[in-house]
């Protein structure tokens, strides 16, 4: 079997601009849908607690939440989880409970009018711990941002690692639009889920600018967008195979992984789809943009002073 | 140019072997067991506990599968959880017959079931967390504020007494927030205190402040002490959260401290949660005042104005009290509490027992308060409860203490408990809690291997469809990879969650990249009219500059993930960075040793295995050479 059958450079830099304006719409609209709406945050972010319930029918969720109502509770959400008998309800923070017994205290609300229920899992966050996370997931973030920066730019040019940067992190951003847009729930493994995408799609752009770098030494008489071209086409099948791959995998999770693993298999989802699109469509034209050219490779002493020179730009 | 040396492939085949026997404990299970292990500090779990285990599972006719003595005690190992149960209780009544008193915690636990072989390599099963097995996970934050505040309070204590006994004549000593201020009427008596406490508190320093009659000497915590104190503060925190979970009866309790001032509270298998969090949300430290019985001061407390340095309490049973601020004594200076009965009256009481610190300071006071109430107040969360006031009847020496009155049998022990579980250094809050069944866990794990199967067989399936035998070499790498990384988690034991098994499938869905990046390579080089063998040879050594920067990238990302990660996102990092390791082993040296195993030796090798390879009549793609 052979899929790709190429017998021309696809000349995708002709039409570097059309990518570019479309994944810059994308982005926009991202970042409007993360102001607007803002993102869902899970209980481990905001604080409060998560009672999960199972019942061994269907679960009457009216029952649970006048249950909730008559107990004095207030700002509940109680939803299905999964399926039809698990309840997973959602309080707030309140300054004056109890949290070690907000359990046992909900389970007694619920004996007089959804009996029947056993406890699967309660999770209680406090308010501090929530804002820590909050701040440790943006500090990750920068570490990642920081380290891929320098080591693409130590290993290929700073281009490379500013136009990858770029490309990846719009990635972050258009995933983020689409929980802030469907309202997804946002939770910490959705956060890990984003930052194991960003490292994944720049590797992407890696495996392209590898081949940019080969073809430049290798090939005289090229211009720049030509050897764009023939890079992005003769890794085109090897990013294909391995997305889909990826995909499969991830698809396995989204169908058995269950309600915990469903958000995170999403996010990695969209974070694939568009991880190939980016890496390689908006990236590549970037690193144009920004002027590569051949003699920045084949006189490699003089290419690495001018990096650092430049790199204290980056 | 195909062929590995030998110790190539011996490499190979040892990491292989080594995979395979770190693995093999997760495919044996675990068993129920019960285990037993010492309750006191005092008391150690040797040989002589396990001959009297066996002997007593003898005389009552239940078969064990093995007993083993280790660093947590003794274990038992049995075939059901019916048998398990039945010799928890046998157990409990052998080692416990004293339930009000317990030294020994007898407790429900899994053991692995592999062969003794196995065991004695230290190849485990991989260690669940408790989203996999069920259980209870607290994050508490200990308020180092408050702990301050209340060295502070002990600390003017002391003072008093010292000045008092220096016959240094001070007009006052009380806290104001983080400082002791001490009054002076003349100067040459602030001199003689400051030397007083130079020689006596190295730990504060001290300050001359205000003029005329009103003279101060303003002392602080230097930082070092507070630091220690901080430290102490958590240490005291955490063995008191050991033996109350000791009461509990939990087999392996995880008590860590995390950060500076937060500590971990992780209790496997757990069913009972309410009680447990019960036991651990107690987090009541015990101070003992002065009652103030001035006649008609009460009234004006009731009406709002309660006197200089005294505060309003309800005692149980609701009668108003007034209690003054200072304090006598903390839980610091209290070594053991029993409940018991009294010897004359046979009410329900329960007996202190004092350290000599605390027995001097207590002889003192009660010296001193012939006739006069004292209150035992429990602190819980900022709050104090009057446990009970009792009237001193007559100095007690010896550091023996007696409370009674108005007590249940069953308040008796719960006070007892409270008290000797130690009371805290400094109040605690519960900022984080997990609680899971145990029947979510047994599902987690069903729907984490569910996926992981699935994706897999998905990806193997396409490789050897797409690529033929070299689809099949990428998948036997991949294989392995599942066996390395699988392996060094048991080895390791660190701790699997369900967003670590959701790692391991991500690792193995990143990690086929590598082997596509060397398939497509090989192609192409043969598009490109390489003989076969040059085709492998070029294939692997070009791929692999690829695959390497591919992977130092995602380790970024994991490793960032790693150092801010807390909680389900840490679970999932261990496994994310080991499983970009062991790809970059398996994807490159495994897959070239089955590679060059097949075609290495032949001589001529007329075509690869390697699926169709389409060569375009007139290209432009393979004009650059």
């Amino acid at each position: 079997m052979e899929f790709f059958r190429i017998s021309k450079d696809i000349p995708f830099m002709r039409h570097a601009l059309v990518f570019n304006v479309i994944s810059l719409l994308t982005f926009l609209l991202a970042v409007f849908f993360l102001f607007s709406r803002g993102l869902h945050l899970s209980v481990e972010f905001t604080g409060g607690t998560l009672i999960e319930l199972n019942y061994a029918q269907a679960a009457k969720l009216e029952q649970v939440r006048d249950g909730l109502g008559k107990a004095g509770y207030t700002d509940f959400s109680v939803q299905n989880f999964g399926s039809s008998q698990d309840v997973l309800i959602r309080l707030p923070l309140k300054a004056e409970q109890n949290t070690a017994k907000i359990g046992e205290a909900v389970m007694q609300a619920l004996a007089a009018d959804a009996p029947g229920a056993t406890l699967r899992r309660v999770e209680f966050v406090g308010p501090q711990v929530g804002k820590e996370l909050a701040e440790n997931g943006a500090l990750a973030l920068l570490l990642v941002v920081i380290g891929i920066v320098v080591y693409l730019a130590f290993r290929f040019e700073w281009r490379f690692s500013v136009s990858a940067i770029i490309a990846n992190l719009h990635d972050v951003v258009i995933i983020l639009g689409f929980f802030a847009f469907f309202q997804w729930e946002f939770s910490l493994s959705v956060l890990a889920a984003v930052l194991a995408v960003l490292g994944y799609s720049v590797n992407e752009s890696v495996v392209v600018f590898d081949r940019v770098r080969e073809t430049f030494k290798k090939a005289r008489g090229l211009s720049t967008p030509q050897v764009l071209d023939h890079a992005i086409t003769s890794t085109i099948s090897r990013t294909i195979i391995t997305h889909a791959s990826t995909q499969m995998m991830v698809l396995s999770m989204l169908l058995f992984g269950g309600e915990t693993l469903y958000y995170f298999a999403l996010a990695l989802t969209i974070g694939i789809c568009f991880g190939i699109y980016s890496s390689v469509l908006v990236a590549s034209p970037l690193v144009m943009w920004l002027g590569v050219s051949r003699e920045q490779f084949i006189r490699p002493k003089k290419q690495i002073e001018g990096a650092n020179e430049d790199g204290a730009v980056v | 140019m195909n062929r590995y040396p030998l110790w190539k492939y011996l490499t190979v085949a040892f990491a292989l072997l080594f995979g395979l026997v770190y693995t093999l404990p997760n495919f044996f299970g675990e068993s129920p067991a019960v285990q037993v292990s010492s309750a006191k500090a005092t008391l150690k779990v040797d040989d002589k506990t396990r001959e009297r285990v066996a002997s007593t599972l003898q005389t009552a006719g239940i078969e064990s599968s093995g007993i083993f003595l280790d660093s947590n005690g003794v274990k038992v190992r049995l075939r059901s959880t019916d048998t398990q149960l039945q010799t928890k209780d046998l157990l409990e009544k052998q080692f416990n017959p004293d339930a009000g008193n317990p030294q020994y915690v007898v407790a429900l636990n899994l053991l692995s079931s592999s062969p003794q072989w196995l065991s004695s390599l230290h190849a485990l099963p991989m260690y669940l967390g408790l989203d996999l097995r069920g259980g209870v996970h607290f994050l508490l934050q200990v308020d180092m504020k408050g702990a301050i505040t209340k060295r502070l309070d002990a600390i003017s204590g002391d003072l008093r007494t010292l000045l008092r006994d220096k016959t240094v004549r001070h007009a006052g000593i009380t806290r104001e927030g983080e400082r002791v201020v001490i009054r002076f009427r003349d100067n040459e008596t602030r001199n003689k205190a400051r030397i007083v406490l130079e020689d006596n508190q190295p730990d504060l320093l001290l300050a001359d402040q205000g003029e005329g009659d009103e003279l101060k000497l303003v002392a602080t915590l230097k930082p070092e002490a507070i630091k220690r104190i901080q430290e102490f503060a958590i240490k005291q925190n955490m063995t008191t959260l050991h033996n109350r979970i000791n009461e509990l009866g939990v087999a392996e309790p995880v008590i860590a401290q995390q950060g500076a001032d937060r500590i971990v509270v992780q209790l496997p298998g757990v069913q009972d949660t309410a009680k447990a969090k019960d036991i651990l949300g107690r987090t009541a430290t015990l101070e003992i005042r002065m009652v103030d019985d001035t006649p008609g001061a009460i009234e004006a407390a009731q009406a709002g104005q309660p006197p200089f340095g005294t505060e309003l309490y309800v005692e149980r049973g609701a009668m108003p009290l007034l209690v003054k601020k200072q304090v006598v004594l903390t839980g610091e200076r209290l070594t053991d509490a029993q409940p018991g009965f009294d010897n004359q009256t046979h009410e329900p009481a329960v007996h202190l027992t004092l350290d000599s610190a605390g027995a001097r300071i207590f002889k003192d006071i009660t010296r001193d308060n012939v006739g006069k109430r004292m209150a035992i107040v429990l602190v819980e969360k900022g709050k104090g409860e009057v446990v009970t006031a009792p009237v001193i009847r007559a100095e007690i020496g010896g550091g023996r203490v007696q409370i009674s009155g108005r007590m249940s049998t069953m308040e008796a022990n719960d006070t007892a408990l409270l008290l000797r579980a130690g009371s805290l250094a400094a109040p605690m809050e519960i900022i984080e809690e997990r609680t899971i069944g145990p029947s979510l866990g047994a599902e987690n794990i069903k729907k984490g291997f569910l996926s992981t199967m699935w994706g897999f067989a998905a990806i193997a399936a396409f490789m050897i469809a797409y690529y033929m035998l070299f689809g099949l070499v990428s998948v036997i790498a991949l294989a392995s990879n599942l066996l390395f990384l699988v392996a060094l988690l048991s080895l390791l034991q660190a701790t699997l969650t369900l967003p670590g098994i959701a790692a391991i499938a991500l690792a193995l869905g990143m990690a086929i990249d590598a082997n596509v990046l060397i398939n497509e390579r090989i192609r192409e080089e043969l598009r490109n009219g390489s003989t076969p063998q040059a085709a492998i040879h070029t294939g692997y050594e070009r791929a692999f500059g690829t695959i390497l920067d591919s992977n130092i990238t995602t380790l970024i990302a994991g490793i960032a993930l790693l150092i801010f990660g807390s909680g389900p996102v840490r679970g999932f990092a261990v496994v994310h960075c080991l499983g970009i390791l062991t790809s970059l082993f398996s994807a490159v040296v495994v897959s070239r040793a089955l590679i060059n195993l097949i075609y290495g030796s032949r001589r001529k090798v007329e075509s690869l295995a390697i699926g169709q390879v389409w060569k375009p009549a007139n290209s432009t793609a393979g004009t650059v050479k």
